[in-house]
């Protein structure tokens, strides 16, 4: 006994060390358990708050720019608005809708690292939860992670866990889109099938599997593709459309039928067992 | 530690976070290439502290910077490991002398300074980035990462140290 609490005390320090090794680990390689820590991400008030001070002063000195692409952004939805063939007031109405949209602004974008999160300035209180779409003017951005009561964490596209089902435009050939980590401006597309005729220049947009986000959201084009080492499958590169390190506003997309959905999945789920 | 120094301490701790996580964690140099200056608070922290109170506080410096880079703990493991390890750095780079009263960081060559700065900033970057890569698969990748990174902070942990240099009042 006195031998052991020598031991202890001649080697607290290495103790101490691979103690809080441990717990590092352990936090890093429970990922899944990120969304469940309400308070281990940016998302909580301290840097909340100071990542929303911050952006609130660097966002005046792309005023110009960001009024331009909201402008621009405006004139092609009126453009497919007035061009509407029919205007039906009964049809357009609230209740009618299946998606609801909010429209928030990044205060803290990351594309460097493997598992890339955003912070945006919307959350709980105004009805931003887990799992709502989120999207911009020019393409798809990623799935709402997590959210505090003023902000909420955006899994991006870029995070090596994202997996998000994505088609070519006109086909009902789908596949999962995800990230190898590599460049920030290419993801991947995987689990199309060989017989599929694919061309460079292709554009990949969302596919209807989802429950979170609406059918042909653009995400990219293909800018190369191969068989995979199955020799059954395509793995594609696909280009964004979005600049990921130029992100200011963006909508979120909430499925009011979502929670049908996944009910109704879930009692299917639960009959086979 | 006299109160004025916990004072400076306690400041210096809370400047390194905010200009890490809202200045150099933006910078996305070549598109990746974050320095990481908080590295100098291992670098500037004085020798003759508790050795376990100096692994607390860097466990704890690598987590508030964790909190804002949504990094979960990978700058908690790569900290708390130069926390650990810097003694053993010290006696690499000084000699034994370094373990004398008299010994201050002011006092060492400008070469032997860089090198210890050099050698806190590579082993926190190594375990930094194979902790967020974690496959064997993406060797290439690390290695690049590692490679820029640790060029880059060195270049602005360097120029920043010599900036602020707490030991030349």
């Amino acid at each position: 006994m006195q031998q052991i609490i020598n031991f202890l005390i001649r080697n607290k320090t290495t103790l101490l060390y691979l103690l809080l090794l441990f717990i590092s680990l352990l936090l890093t390689i429970q990922s899944h358990s990120f969304h469940q820590s309400k308070f281990f991400n940016s998302a909580n008030r301290v840097s909340g708050n100071i990542f929303q001070t911050a952006s609130n002063i660097s966002s005046y000195f792309s005023l110009r720019a960001e009024n331009k692409s909201l402008r621009e952004d405006i004139e092609k939805l009126r453009n497919q608005l007035f061009n509407l063939t029919y205007l039906d007031s009964l049809e357009m109405d609230t209740t009618n809708l299946q998606y609801r949209i909010s429209v928030g602004r990044v205060i803290k974008n990351s594309y460097s690292n493997q598992k890339n999160y955003l912070t945006i300035n919307l959350g709980s209180k105004q009805g931003i939860v887990q799992d709502m779409g989120v999207i911009t003017a020019k393409g798809i951005l990623g799935i709402v992670e997590a959210s505090s009561n003023n902000y909420a964490i955006v899994q991006s596209i870029l995070n090596t866990n994202s997996n998000i089902n994505a088609k070519i435009k006109n086909t009902s050939y789908f596949g999962s889109l995800t990230w190898d980590g590599n460049d920030f401006t290419t993801v991947q597309l995987e689990d199309i099938p060989r017989l599929v005729p694919l061309m460079v220049g292709d554009t990949i947009v969302t596919g209807a599997m989802s429950s979170i986000f609406p059918e042909n959201i653009p995400i990219g084009v293909i800018k190369k593709f191969d068989l995979n080492t199955s020799q059954s499958f395509y793995s594609i590169d696909v280009a964004l459309f979005n600049d990921m390190t130029n992100i200011r506003n963006v909508y979120l997309i909430e499925n009011l039928d979502r929670a049908e959905i996944l009910e109704l999945q879930n009692s299917i789920e639960d009959g086979q067992e | 530690m006299g109160r004025n120094s916990i004072f400076i301490h306690i400041v210096r701790f809370v400047l390194l976070v905010l200009v890490q996580v809202l200045v150099f964690n933006q910078l996305n140099f070549l598109g990746f290439v974050n320095p990481m200056v908080y590295i100098l608070f291992f670098f500037w922290f004085p020798i003759k502290e508790n050795r376990m109170l100096f692994i607390g506080i860097g466990f704890f410096l690598g987590l508030v910077v964790d909190l804002f880079s949504d990094t979960l703990a990978l700058h908690a493991a790569a900290s708390v490991t130069i926390a650990y390890l810097r003694p053993a750095m010290m006696r690499f780079v000084f000699g034994v002398n370094y373990e004398f009263q008299s010994f201050r960081l002011s006092n060492t060559t400008r070469v032997q300074q860089f090198t210890f700065l050099a050698l806190l900033i590579l082993v926190h970057h190594v375990v930094f980035y194979s902790l967020e890569i974690f496959s064997l698969s993406n060797l290439l990748l690390l290695l690049k990462k590692v490679l820029f990174n640790v060029l880059g902070s060195i270049v602005l942990c360097t120029l920043l140290s010599s900036l602020f240099s707490p030991e030349k009042e």
